[in-house]
């Protein structure tokens, strides 16, 4: 009686698994596809949808301008990048001035803690305006006087306080073992922090780095304030001169475009940074 | 001759005394272990001997001279003391032979070529050869801590100090790594053991040293000290082991 139980449990096991698997996904993709017409229906019923499609939608007015909205977004892609090389660098500086001990380094580290906490505490766009308007207007002979040079320094000196937060937290995570041993084997400051410490810090935090890449890659728009004709700068001036806000949801999907590959990337090299501690553990 | 001398050893971890007083001496080729409770400082006394943690009053000698002496370069001393540790403390981004070689090539200014030939030569005394480019994460725990000595053998030091190297390690694994270090009494190493493993302590010491409340609280040769120790807190702690299955 009971071996006939466990038998017939087990064959139905299989198939219930089967539907178990597929099912589950049936029903909520068709509950969400239906909610997704219903409301798709509700919309395209409304009596201002015209309007709306005219004013957000319009595809003769996206083609039109998309030339230039397409320039203005490779300016924001190449400060981004720049940026992003110059961040890398620069935050690390600062981590490592922060986690240097003894008499000598101390005023190195009181600067990076100073920097830190200033530029993390100001708004990115302060901070842009205050550098795009404010250092090219000085006149100083010998500094750069466009205000692009100046917006990009901005965006690099705050990002680069939450990079080196970053960094600082991964130096933290590294075991104090790996200290001990590096100290017996003879290792001076210098060799600990490059041999044995750093390494281990930015696998740890890269995850965490591309993060904040992703952020950065939107927050180039700051830059339109300036008047540098960017994506959203380009969009804005269309959008001034004929009421109609498409040219700005086209920027809005050049910039989707290239935020949502990142973050995919940024989720899969997360999953496996997991999966490489949890191997680690066992 | 006297490799090490400890004399008047004392050391605070705040307000909390953890070595009190302490005076051991250790010939050369002499193996001595330091047993006791969790918390009794033979690991922190491990420690003090190559200056990896500080101490607030006495004297460390090595060969005869104080590690803080200015005649004791400090990078002698890492050189002739080797410290293997309970957790391994392998660097994981390095292969296991950049591990080995790290400190004779960038302490030691030695040739790339030449300190690799020797970590080959140990890895293969160990039969570890053919793990030479894997990397720390991908050996069993019992590797690693192999990996670990060779590492701390590197230098050629005079000295190891071995810090509970077998508690993290799964029983099956224990062997190995034990065996390394009677191979290593047979070349003559001067060595200073902390360990839980009696068995293990009774078969490589010389002498055995039984640590209670920051204090050397007996100190015999391992048949003597085993088997009929003469402190009550020696016995005491003989017989907890006992009862525990590990003697």
């Amino acid at each position: 009686m009971i071996f006939k139980g466990t038998r017939s449990r087990k064959r139905t096991g299989r198939t219930l698994r089967m539907r178990d698997r597929v099912l589950p996904h049936l029903i909520s993709t068709a509950t969400v596809l239906g909610a997704v017409l219903i409301f798709r229906a509700l919309i395209l019923r409304a009596e201002q949808w015209p309007r709306i499609k005219a004013q957000f939608f319009n595809l003769d007015v996206i083609i039109e301008v998309f030339p230039k909205v397409l320039h203005g977004f490779g300016i924001n892609m190449s400060v981004w990048g720049i940026a992003l090389v110059v961040i890398a660098v620069w935050a690390l500086v600062l981590a490592i001035l922060r986690s240097l001990t003894g008499p000598w380094f101390a005023p190195l580290k009181v600067f990076s803690i100073v920097y830190i906490d200033l530029l993390r505490g100001l708004p990115s766009l302060l901070l842009v305006l205050l550098f795009g308007f404010g250092m090219p207007a000085l006149q100083i002979p010998g500094l750069p006087k466009s205000s692009l040079f100046w917006g990009a320094i901005a965006m690099i000196s705050s990002y680069s306080a939450y990079a080196a937060e970053v960094y600082r937290s991964g130096m933290d995570s590294v075991h104090d073992g790996q200290r001990a041993a590096a100290k017996a084997l003879g290792l001076n400051q210098g060799q600990t922090l490059r041999y044995a410490i750093l390494p281990q810090a930015i696998r740890n935090v890269f995850p965490s780095l591309l993060n904040l890449a992703v952020a950065l890659q939107k927050d180039v728009a700051l830059l339109s304030v300036l008047g540098i004709r960017d994506a959203v700068r380009e969009a804005q001036i269309y959008t001034a001169r004929t009421f109609n806000y498409s040219t700005l949801i086209a920027a809005a999907a050049l910039f989707l475009a290239a935020t949502i590959p990142l973050a995919r990337l940024t989720d899969y090299v997360t999953k496996k940074d997991r999966e490489r501690r949890l191997q680690r553990t066992t | 001759m006297h490799k090490i001398e400890i004399e008047n050893l004392t050391k605070y971890f705040g307000d909390k005394l953890v070595l009190d007083n302490i005076d051991l001496k250790v010939r050369e080729h002499e193996v001595v272990c330091l047993i006791g409770a969790s918390g009794s400082g033979k690991s922190t006394l491990l420690r003090c001997v190559n200056d990896l943690v500080p101490f607030d009053s006495g004297i460390v000698k090595i060969n005869g001279l104080s590690i803080h002496s200015p005649e004791f370069p400090v990078r002698d001393l890492y050189k002739r003391v080797g410290i293997v540790f309970q957790a391994y403390n392998l660097f994981p981004t390095m292969t296991v032979l950049d591990n080995i070689t790290l400190a004779p090539r960038k302490v030691h200014q030695i040739k790339k070529e030449e300190s690799e030939a020797y970590a080959y030569e140990l890895l293969a005394l160990f039969g570890l050869e053919c793990f030479a480019n894997s990397y720390p994460e991908q050996l069993s725990g019992g590797q690693q801590q192999r990996v670990a000595i060779i590492r701390a053998m590197a230098t050629r030091p005079e000295i190891l100090l071995l810090d509970e190297v077998t508690a993290a390690l799964d029983p099956e694994l224990i062997g190995d790594v034990l065996s390394v270090i009677k191979s290593l009494k047979k070349q003559g190493m001067t060595m200073l053991i902390v360990t839980h493993e009696m068995g293990f302590a009774r078969d490589v010491a010389d002498r055995i040293c039984f640590l209670d409340g920051g204090r050397i609280l007996e100190e015999a040769p391992p048949a003597k000290l085993l088997s009929e120790p003469e402190n009550p807190r020696t016995r005491q702690f003989l017989q907890r082991i006992i009862e525990a299955g590990r003697l």
